[in-house]
């Protein structure tokens, strides 16, 4: 996100939260009130009589350890027991009350824990002081005398304690220090430290905590079908079929939609399938996937684009190569498919409305609802749940939200809208189609001389935000191909001709990374083979005097030692290697496949060492897999501070994850 | 009025018949532990018992389980103590979303009265279960870690 020319996405929700409702209009115009009954220091924290400390989450829970994560960081400078926390989502609506006083509640991009380090633990500390001096205030000593573990407060000459629940109260009414001193990371006694999440065991038993677990009294249910083709209408809908049909109670009409609602879920489902529905297409009806390539093909042939990056004198660079090596590489449109399909249960009446949904952001959620239904933001009452994957799905697209509140603004009752998993496939912000055409020119040496990397396909800033592709460059299309790229090239173009379809496309789990680091190290391969030269030993000689080039050797290097690169295989076998920068995790893997002589790829084993900056959650010790991992998956429980604090130093750790080779002695149980 | 027994309840409904178990459970039953993922029975996020053998209730009719015992997520902790699966699941520390956990969840636990220790290719074979997470590594650890409680 650091290559958007200072649009980001955070930015972006605001100002699309603001379009959609004026969100300024609620500022100020409640004063800020501490929780009704237990105290709370800072916004954050609430604690309780008994001790219970209750720590807010501004961002979602979609499986990526939020909800530990954020609390872990408050709890740290807190001082409480860890044993004692509960969390809680504020509402998006006390926060526009508040004056946002919890921030940005939107969550994507791998911003949750970066974003929140220094606000989150300053909370902490910040709660902890005031704590402090309300005991020292009670003793009538020096605060400097006291100190804060566990909970508890000690005043050290005396040895006299004060739990935090005995003083929680007074401690409400202290002010706030101005400035507080963080932990050294030498010091994190939770940070860091093996600790399972919160919500797990919620998770193992059942407990109806997402969206599409919402069971109101009085709800109906709605099934919806949105038009088939992206940017039709709706024509006309035959409802005779549906007399006579039980439990169903109305058949709502949208612009390019209809639903259908009915007491179950079931019963509205089969009832929405039994209607006969006339849509008008559009221009999109004319569309196929020929003529989409057909229109990237162009984007590839284009005699201008956007440039993201250039250096050296491209055609020099090629004039003095010995060589050149070129390939065309293609990506189609991905869903997200989050296995909870998307869903949002509304009750409307009259200027109000409240809402339950798996949202990635609560304050766009409000904001939509309030501009579908003309109503003022702060008349929206959002409630989050859990999210059953996410993915970048729920995040600056909240599309599930408007159907919902005009079918519950018309049935007059709570009603949850479910989509079907072949209605959700079906209409996604997907991840957008993309080509990529390589061209190098190798020196004598074999070393790529020049480099252009022409782009195209669909780009999302320049759809949801037309102003984050100022002049024709999107520099999110191109990431991984931008200063963020490993390697030096003396004479290099990037560059990327937009070609927008009409398929609404959004952001995607790491958005362009997963493909454009398929097509950049896919290339780097090429140009290796085409030296002569091991594809390890290359890209080594590659990242030259990149400012992070120590990283991506580390990963690099720890990957293909772990791996046993340059190793025999066995006949059959083969080996890959790759390296990749995102949002501050670097990120190396050597993949083994196996080729069968039909044709079937396996991939037994893949070695990912991965340098993701300070990591906040670890597993608990007797489910680490045996390869020292801290995390197999860069989306998962770590923080990418982009700033460390001094004893926090970077390190690398690999994970070997096994798919059932048998060569593999990492599928051993713990 | 369809009978049957759900968690060593007997439950009258009075759904279509060929209402899908699924939706008996989450919509007439209350019962939203068992999720609903794909609807055609390729997830195995709504995979409960039916009579003692894991199934994927979304394709299922009511009429095809009238009279039999059905056991879900909600009823696998027997006598206030967590199954040994779910156990080893908070152990592990696998759901991420956990969106899919309770269908994988109970296929295990079907997994492991047939097969009290499965080698990693009797769980590849037997747990098709998708996650979208990715938690796959995680939940083999925890199938062999339940496997020697």
């Amino acid at each position: 996100m650091t290559e958007t020319r200072g649009i980001d996405r955070r930015s972006f929700l605001v100002s699309v939260a603001a379009a959609g409702g004026a969100l300024t209009l609620g500022f100020g115009v409640h004063p800020s009130q501490a929780e009704a009954g237990a105290p709370e220091l800072t916004a954050w924290i609430v604690i309780a009589r008994d001790d219970t400390v209750t720590i807010r989450v501004a961002r979602s829970e979609m499986g990526q350890g939020t909800l530990t994560a954020l609390p872990m960081l408050v709890a740290e400078e807190l001082a409480c027991d860890w044993s004692k926390v509960r969390t809680e989502f504020p509402r998006p609506d006390e926060n526009l009350r508040r004056n946002r006083v919890w921030g940005d509640f939107s969550t994507g991009g791998s911003r949750s824990i970066r974003n929140s380090q220094e606000p989150l633990r300053k909370a902490g500390a910040t709660a902890r002081e005031m704590l402090i001096a309300a005991a020292a205030a009670q003793w009538n000593v020096p605060a400097s005398e006291c100190s804060a573990f566990n909970s508890v407060i000690t005043h050290g000459p005396s040895g006299r304690t004060l739990r935090y629940g005995e003083v929680a109260e007074a401690a409400a009414k202290v002010t706030p220090p101005k400035d507080v001193r963080l932990k050294d990371a030498s010091a994190w006694r939770l940070i860091g430290k093996p600790t399972g999440r919160i919500e797990v065991p919620d998770k193992v038993v059942g407990k109806p905590i997402y969206g599409i677990d919402v069971r109101l009294p009085g709800m109906l249910y709605a099934a919806i079908a949105q038009c088939p083709v992206f940017k039709g209408t709706l024509k006309s809908v035959d409802e005779s079929k549906l007399s006579g049909r039980r439990g169903v109670h109305n058949v709502v009409r949208l612009k390019d939609a209809v639903a259908v609602v009915a007491d179950r879920w079931w019963q509205a489902k089969t009832a929405l399938d039994a209607l006969a529905i006339e849509w008008d297409a559009g221009e999109g009806g004319e569309v196929s996937s020929a003529s989409i390539r057909e229109f990237l093909l162009g984007g590839l042939a284009a005699t201008t684009a956007g440039v993201g990056r250039a250096q050296g004198k491209l055609a020099e660079g090629f004039a003095r190569s010995a060589r050149r090596v070129e390939a065309d590489y293609a990506v189609p449109f991905l869903a997200h498919a989050t296995l909870e399909p998307q869903n949002c249960t509304a009750h409307v009446t009259g200027d109000r409305a409240e809402i339950w949904v798996p949202t990635q952001n609560g304050e766009a959620a409000m904001a939509s609802a309030a501009h579908a239904l003309g109503i003022p933001t702060q008349n929206v009452i959002v409630h989050k749940t859990m999210l059953g994957g996410g993915f970048g799905r729920r995040g600056v697209t909240q599309d599930f939200i408007p159907p919902a509140v005009l079918i519950a603004r018309e049935v007059g009752a709570p009603v949850k809208v479910l989509w079907s998993r072949e209605e959700d496939t079906g209409h996604d912000y997907y991840r957008p189609v993309a080509m990529a055409r390589m061209a190098a020119g190798l020196d004598a040496s074999g070393m790529p001389a020049a480099w252009h990397v022409r782009m195209t396909g669909n780009s999302i800033w320049s759809t949801l935000m037309p102003v984050a592709a100022r002049g024709g460059v999107d520099r999110q299309f191109q990431e991984g191909f931008l200063a963020d790229m490993p390697y030096d090239i003396p004479n290099y173009l990037a560059d990327y001709a937009i070609r927008n379809t009409h398929v609404p496309v959004g952001f995607w789990r790491c958005v362009n990374h997963t493909q454009n680091c398929f097509f950049k190290e896919s290339f780097v391969d090429e140009m290796a083979h085409a030296a002569g030269i091991d594809p390890l030993t290359y890209r080594r000689r590659l990242i030259g005097t990149h400012r992070n080039a120590n990283k991506f050797l580390g990963v690099l290097n720890a990957a293909a030692e772990r791996a046993g690169w340059g190793t025999p295989l066995p006949p059959g076998t083969f080996r890959g290697i790759a390296l990749n920068e995102a949002y501050s995790t670097f990120v190396a893997a050597v993949a083994e496949i196996t080729l069968a002589a039909d044709g079937t790829v396996r991939m037994p084993r893949i070695v990912v060492a991965l340098d993701p900056g300070t990591v906040v959650i670890r597993s608990p010790p007797r489910c680490r897999p045996r390869a020292r991992s801290c995390s197999a998956s860069p989306r998962r429980s770590m923080a990418r501070s982009p700033s460390r604090t001094a004893g926090s130093s970077s390190r690398t750790s690999t994970t070997t994850a096994c798919c059932g080779s048998p060569r593999c002695r990492r599928s051993r149980p713990c | 009025m369809a009978r049957l027994t759900v968690n060593g309840h007997v439950r009258h409904v009075d759904d279509d018949p060929d209402t899908p178990l699924l939706w008996v459970l989450r919509d007439t039953l209350g019962m939203a532990g068992t999720k609903y993922g794909c609807g055609i029975a390729q997830c195995g996020a709504c995979t409960v018992h039916v009579d003692g053998v894991a199934a994927r209730s979304c394709a299922l009719t009511l009429a095809a389980v009238e009279g039999k015992a059905i056991t879900t997520i909600e009823g696998l902790a027997a006598n206030g103590l967590l199954h040994r699966v779910q156990q080893a699941w908070i152990a592990h520390d696998v759901p991420q979303c956990g969106y899919c956990q309770s269908g994988m969840i109970m296929a295990v636990a079907a997994l492991l009265k047939q097969t009290p220790h499965p080698t990693d290719a009797e769980i590849d074979a037997a747990i098709t279960n998708i996650c979208r997470c990715g938690t796959y590594q995680r939940v083999r650890a925890a199938i062999h870690s339940a496997a020697s409680a």
